[in-house]
């Protein structure tokens, strides 16, 4: 393997992590605060999916120009967490965090599969491609090989952006510190008269957005269709396992590690590549059950 | 065992009621079920098949039915599995008593429900699934396939490719990583080598089903320039393979071979590229050149774009073909019994060397239950009454040259192929 190909190999492998981060990046804040494992985050990302495609589908049909693709992914973003996500914490999970994991974990599943029909029933099954956004930035020569400008800075750059944002407000304002003063101890912060259950609403809103937002940055790049919430619930997972659940800066560093390992696998052993983001899973467990980054818990009587 | 034991034993007193009742009886209405995906990726076979098996049988009862009895269409939907699926064919056929199933899109279910038809003797119609392992590897008496199967499509993509493309030195391969993706490459691979001993194959991917990201694969190709990339691939992941392929230029330095895009050309819009090689399933294609100015050819189409919103794709004109061998079996039937009522082991009988026309080529049902049907392939041109890519310079091989013949084994008689059967192979020629 030259220079080049792993080069190449290098590219690939940033730009899907930075599209696997920004899912499981949200699926980690909520595991972080909540304690809770969201597998309807995948529906999430997949009708941030469909709600993009549909939304610059229509403006671009309405003859606006397609350069309102980006600002559409953050509008749809926004939709899904508030529209989705807030009702299913509001009305739903609220009820369930004093039950067993196993409950909550069957409820969110449940969740995940109530979503699927619904966009079975609202956006049909055949596959949908939007990738007008995708074509405005046009193509880029690297060693001989065409990138979309889109997949080699765009989404890099605006993963990197989300982790530097996410830590300026967990770290810098206001609603960001009770973020992190209920996590750190639920019972203590709401004894000094911090409404936890506003905190936990806000953090499943902005974690819920996050995965809508993966999924809106994602429809330009793949066929928009049934059953893709399901393979990113499952991968996004295996990054925040990976990484320590909770932990958000680490979560970054497991999707590039599991980002580059694909597609080093590609370029090594192409047969490999469906096992790659498990087999290093599986070793980080292995070693460290905590996860890369996570810690081990004291129980608190 | 013992479940297929009853199973077998229901199935018979079922069969044996039935054929008491007297062969001479009309029934009230000719009952099938029919297996298609209308959940999951494959729904996009499936829905538009459940569309044009309504449209169908609704214009076939406003004719006067089969033999003047109206056919009655349930479906099943694959999607929902295996096991459910097995039990809801079982139900059909032995609590409805239904006169013939129609199963299905998924090779995995064909295989699983060909052995379940033979032990519940009831007509089964392998309307859509490829493989070829069925009748290579079984003698069955109650189980058909009402279209050709994945060797002469492979076969046939192969000989298109070494007609237009003599030149071509290396290949590379991305299909899915089931059991079509993997067979298909290792017939479309052993005719390649046998008809072309020269090629080189310089990379093999199989990408995980229903993958979302071929971006690395795509990178990887860029770098290994292949002069060919086949994709058997179908549905969602040959989309966004091709889309993916085409932003990304891959498309201007290798030409795709694509047995089965017939179904994603309208999809894919002008994003598939002129100048690649497009496969049919058999000869499927809303624009057939021996149909194109044929009145009711045309009028079905313009109804089934009408009512769905899409060109008809191959799994429509495959389910035709099941419903116009039904029609062509029970009249067979009924002649032979001298204008009576046939019974249902009657109609088995009358499947024989059934010649029948659904909306594609006459279909011939030979000695080992295989239909023959013949290929349409073409490469893809822009032409501004379409917005997405229709075939030009088309070629249709005749379905008994490319089809392994009955009693041999595919693999070894695609390995046994010599160079000059390029040049001796029929050929008709269309243009757009």
């Amino acid at each position: 393997m030259n220079a080049q190909l792993v080069a190449l190999a290098i590219f690939d492998g940033v730009a899907y992590a930075a599209l696997v981060f920004m899912v499981a990046v949200g699926l980690t804040l909520i595991f972080g605060v909540m304690r809770i494992l969201n597998v309807a985050h995948g529906s999430f990302y997949a009708i941030g999916a469909y709600l993009t495609v549909t939304l610059v589908g229509g403006v671009i049909a309405a003859g606006f120009s397609p350069w309102l693709a980006y600002p559409l992914l953050f509008v749809a973003a926004a939709l899904v967490g508030l529209v989705v996500g807030g009702p299913i914490e509001k009305y739903l999970l609220k009820r369930i965090y004093v039950k067993e994991e196993a409950l909550q974990l069957l409820v969110t599943f449940a969740v995940f599969m109530i979503l699927e029909d619904v966009q079975r029933i609202l956006w049909g099954t055949q596959p949908y491609f939007q990738a007008d956004a995708l074509q405005l930035l046009g193509n880029i020569q690297v060693f001989g090989v065409y990138y979309t400008a889109y997949q080699l800075i765009l989404l890099p750059v605006v993963a990197v952006l989300v982790l530097i944002g996410l830590r300026l407000f967990l770290r810098r304002t206001l609603t960001g510190k009770l973020i992190l003063a209920v996590t750190e101890d639920r019972e203590a912060a709401t004894s000094i008269g911090i409404d936890a259950d506003k905190v936990f609403l806000v953090t499943f809103v902005v974690g819920a957005t996050l995965g809508a937002f993966g999924g809106a940055l994602a429809s330009a790049t793949t066929s928009v269709l049934p059953g893709m919430g399901a393979d990113m619930i499952v991968l996004s997972f295996a990054v925040a396992a990976t990484a320590g659940l909770g932990q958000i800066e680490g979560a970054a560093i497991a999707a590039l590690l599991i980002g580059l390992g694909r597609s080093f696998a590609l370029y090594l052993m192409p047969e490999l590549e469906v096992l790659v983001p498990y087999l290093i899973m599986l070793l980080v467990l292995l070693v460290r059950p905590e996860g890369l980054f996570g810690t081990a818990k004291t129980r608190k009587i | 065992m013992r479940k297929t034991l009853l199973s077998g034993l229901c199935g018979a007193l079922v069969l044996g009621t039935a054929s008491l009742a007297g062969a001479a009886d009309k029934p009230e209405s000719i009952d099938i079920g029919i297996t298609a995906f209308l959940s999951g990726p494959a729904s996009v076979f499936g829905d538009p098949a459940k569309a044009g098996a309504e449209m169908i049988i609704e214009q076939m009862n406003a004719e006067g039915g089969i033999g003047g009895v109206p056919l009655n269409a349930t479906f099943i939907d694959e999607g929902a599995g295996g096991e459910a699926l097995l039990s809801e064919y079982r139900r059909l056929v032995q609590d409805e008593d239904v006169d013939a199933m129609f199963a299905s899109i998924s090779s995995g279910n064909c295989n699983k429900i060909a052995p379940l038809a033979e032990d519940l003797k009831v007509m089964n119609f392998m309307w859509d699934c490829g493989t070829q392992r069925i009748f290579e590897e079984n003698d069955y008496r109650y189980v058909f396939r009402t279209q050709g199967n994945a060797t002469p499509e492979m076969l046939a993509s192969v000989l298109y490719l070494l007609k237009t493309h003599p030149e071509f030195k290396t290949i590379a391969v991305v299909n899915q990583d089931y059991a079509w993706g993997r067979d298909s490459w290792n017939m479309f691979i052993t005719a390649l080598k046998a008809l072309k001993p020269d090629v080189e194959v310089v990379a093999e991917f199989f990408p995980k089903f229903g993958s979302p990201d071929f971006s690395t694969e795509i990178s990887r190709l860029q770098a290994l320039r292949p002069d060919v990339i086949v994709s058997t691939s179908w549905g969602g992941d040959l989309d966004t393979f091709v889309r993916q392929a085409a932003q990304r230029g891959l498309t201007n330095t290798s030409v795709l071979v694509l047995p089965l895009v017939e179904s994603s050309l309208e999809r894919l819009g002008k994003s598939l590229p002129p100048g690649h090689i497009v496969g049919t399933r058999g000869d499927h294609y809303f624009l057939h050149p021996d149909k194109r100015d044929d009145a009711d050819f045309k009028a079905f189409v313009e109804a089934f774009k009408e009512k769905t919103g899409a060109y008809p794709i191959y799994p429509v004109f495959h389910v035709s073909q099941a419903l116009a061998a039904l029609k062509a079996a029970y009249e067979k039937a009924i002649e032979a019994n001298g204008g009576e009522w046939p019974s249902r082991e009657q109609v088995i009988d009358a499947m024989a060397g059934l010649t029948f026309q659904g909306l594609g080529r006459e279909v011939r049902i030979r000695d080992d239950n295989q239909g023959v049907e013949d290929q349409l392939l073409g490469t893809t041109i822009h032409t501004d009454d379409y917005d997405f890519a229709v075939l030009d310079n088309m070629m249709m091989f005749k379905g008994d040259e490319v089809i392994t013949p009955v009693g041999e084994e595919s693999i070894e008689w695609l390995s046994g192929l010599q160079p000059g059967f390029v040049e001796e192979v029929t050929v008709e020629n269309f243009s757009h």
